[in-house]
């Protein structure tokens, strides 16, 4: 497979980018590298559930779980284990996490698919909860000498990588394998695709990358305890965000990200009570007015300037 | 005949109560053309379904060049050299027309990818009648075009058996005589097909033989002047009276 002169451009472009958000640090120390890593978070975040629930349409509410799944991980290696190793570790736990929940529902279709991966997160949480009170202990204490631009540069790191993952996926046969699925799974398995093999391989990565994601932030939380670490809210908060942005291009979330990160920082510096009543409302709009995020709005222009070009 | 491509033996498919297709034995040979008829109802889709691994069978035994393939989910089939296209067109509405038949290519039978599968499916257009269309969306297709590339996208998998669930249904009579000559043009490059079809043109014109199917049982098999003369046949499609 070549590279293409675009594509050439796109990766210089994409690298300069990441090399200028990584100079973020440097800059500033307090509230705007605070910001930075909630971006990086969510962009992270966002950037690989859309991955797979861009071209699939199954929504996925898992997100807390293996965010969860990989601070704990932290947690209970810290004092033990090199802090890499254990954002690797949390990446293989979550895949392998992702895999067997994939085995088991993505037979499921539709809201089937929602109600579990919302019900895996509290059934994960409730498991630490059980496991914790019968071993007498409340909390994890994770006490690092990672500071916030440490965090942060993980962050930006891991969004390289799942960047470049999806680059890589979109043009590989996996990618159009789950083009053809989201389309119509009948033509798919028609066509010769191991469709359940396709979607449970894909489904690895959000996985993955929601449990590093979780593995390294674990040190900004200091103290974590299950209904911190396995929030639903979190995943909720992904899906709107790769919605806004528009999941059927790779850098449809981050544009939902960025905006809704400012609003929500707005919202709740002023408004601490109503942060989700503004989910909420956020979740009507995009349904009602944006179905296919910023990215459908763009195309939509940009077909409506083409066809006046045209006639 | 020679070792047939597929056979069916004993195939039956129950839903529930009702038995859809009931104990169905027939063999298709290489380079020939198979028409499955009947009047609605009969079991014909069904069967067609039973082939390409789109139903499981309840009971019975379906084989190609001699190895089972019944039981084998249908992207195993399809891998084999089964390949079909459906009752209701289903193409995929986000890709373009080179896209949807590329989609074809990269996963089947043959396998082909980048360059190569671009330039298989821009041959392929190009033998269904839809060259230099590639690059136009699926909304911009009239209905015999969305067919036209359905067919190419079940082709485009070099598969040894075609099976065509009523290609030429809804065409208009122009539409239908380029459907027919379509058709044949495969037929001449020796390609195996079973087709499901209703228009009693396409049926003299394009099959070797035919097999009729009557409440999900096969009522007779031979050439299609044989069978559209059996009384049998007249009876299911239009009575006793007229039998």
């Amino acid at each position: 497979m070549s590279l293409t002169g675009t594509d050439i451009r796109n990766l210089c472009f994409a690298t300069l980018a990441f090399a200028i958000c990584a100079l973020l640090p440097f800059g500033d120390n307090g509230y705007w590298l605070g910001l930075g890593v909630t971006i990086a978070m969510f962009t992270t975040l966002a950037t690989s559930w859309a991955l797979f629930s861009g071209p699939t349409h199954y929504i996925s509410l898992a997100t807390a779980a293996f965010f969860g799944v990989g601070t704990y991980v932290t947690g209970l290696g810290i004092e033990t284990l090199p802090f890499w190793s254990l954002v690797g570790l949390a990446g293989l736990i979550g895949a392998v996490l992702a895999a067997l929940v994939g085995l088991a529902t993505l037979r499921l279709s539709g809201v089937y698919f929602v109600i579990f991966t919302l019900g895996l997160a509290e059934l994960v949480r409730q498991v630490i909860t059980w496991v914790q009170n019968n071993t007498g202990q409340k909390g994890l204490y994770v006490l690092t000498d990672l500071d916030e631009a440490g965090i942060y540069w993980w962050l930006l790191g891991l969004a390289a990588v799942v960047f470049l993952t999806g680059w890589l996926i979109g043009r590989s046969r996996l990618g159009f394998a789950l083009r053809i699925i989201g389309d119509d799974e009948t033509v798919a398995d028609h066509s010769g695709i191991n469709t359940a093999r396709a979607k449970v391989l894909l489904f690895m990565v959000p996985g993955a990358v929601a449990a590093m994601t979780g593995a390294i932030l674990a040190p900004r939380y200091v103290y974590i305890e299950p209904s911190l670490a396995f929030a639903p809210i979190l995943s909720f908060q992904v899906v709107i965000m790769a919605l806004l942005g528009g999941a059927s291009r790779l850098w449809g979330p981050l544009v939902g990200v960025i905006p809704f990160t400012f609003l929500l920082e707005a919202v709740s510096s002023n408004f601490p009570n109503q942060t989700t009543l503004v989910i909420g409302v956020a979740f009507l709009v995009i349904v009602y007015l944006l179905p296919g995020g910023f990215v459908g709005l763009l195309d939509k222009i940009m077909y409506r300037v083409n066809a006046k070009e045209r006639s | 005949m020679a070792t047939p491509v597929l056979s069916l033996r004993g195939v039956t498919k129950r839903f529930g109560g009702l038995v859809a297709v009931n104990a169905m034995d027939f063999d298709v040979a290489e380079h020939e053309v198979v028409g499955l008829l009947g009047p609605n109802g009969s079991g014909k889709s069904t069967t067609l379904n039973l082939v390409s691994g789109l139903l499981p069978l309840t009971s019975g035994n379906i084989s190609l060049w001699g190895n089972r393939i019944s039981g084998l989910p249908a992207q195993t089939i399809n891998r084999k050299g089964v390949s079909r296209t459906f009752q209701l067109v289903r193409l995929l509405p986000s890709m373009n027309v080179r896209e949807n038949v590329v989609a074809g290519a990269v996963f089947g039978h043959r396998r082909r990818w980048g360059q190569d599968a671009q330039d298989h499916a821009e041959q392929l257009l190009e033998k269904v009648g839809l060259g230099g269309k590639g690059d136009m969306s699926l909304g911009q297709l009239t209905y015999i075009d969305t067919k036209r590339v359905e067919l190419a996208r079940t082709l485009a998998g070099d598969p040894k058996v075609l099976l065509l669930d009523e290609w030429l249904a809804g065409l208009n009579p122009t539409e239908l005589q380029i459907g027919i000559t379509l058709i044949k043009s495969l037929r001449n490059e020796g390609r195996t097909i079973i087709l499901v079809e209703h228009v009693m043109d396409a049926i003299r014109s394009l099959c070797d033989r035919c097999v009729v199917m009557a409440a999900g049982t096969k009522i007779a098999e031979g050439t299609p002047a044989q069978v559209l003369s059996d009384k049998e046949v007249i009876r299911a499609y239009l009575g006793d009276d007229d039998a």
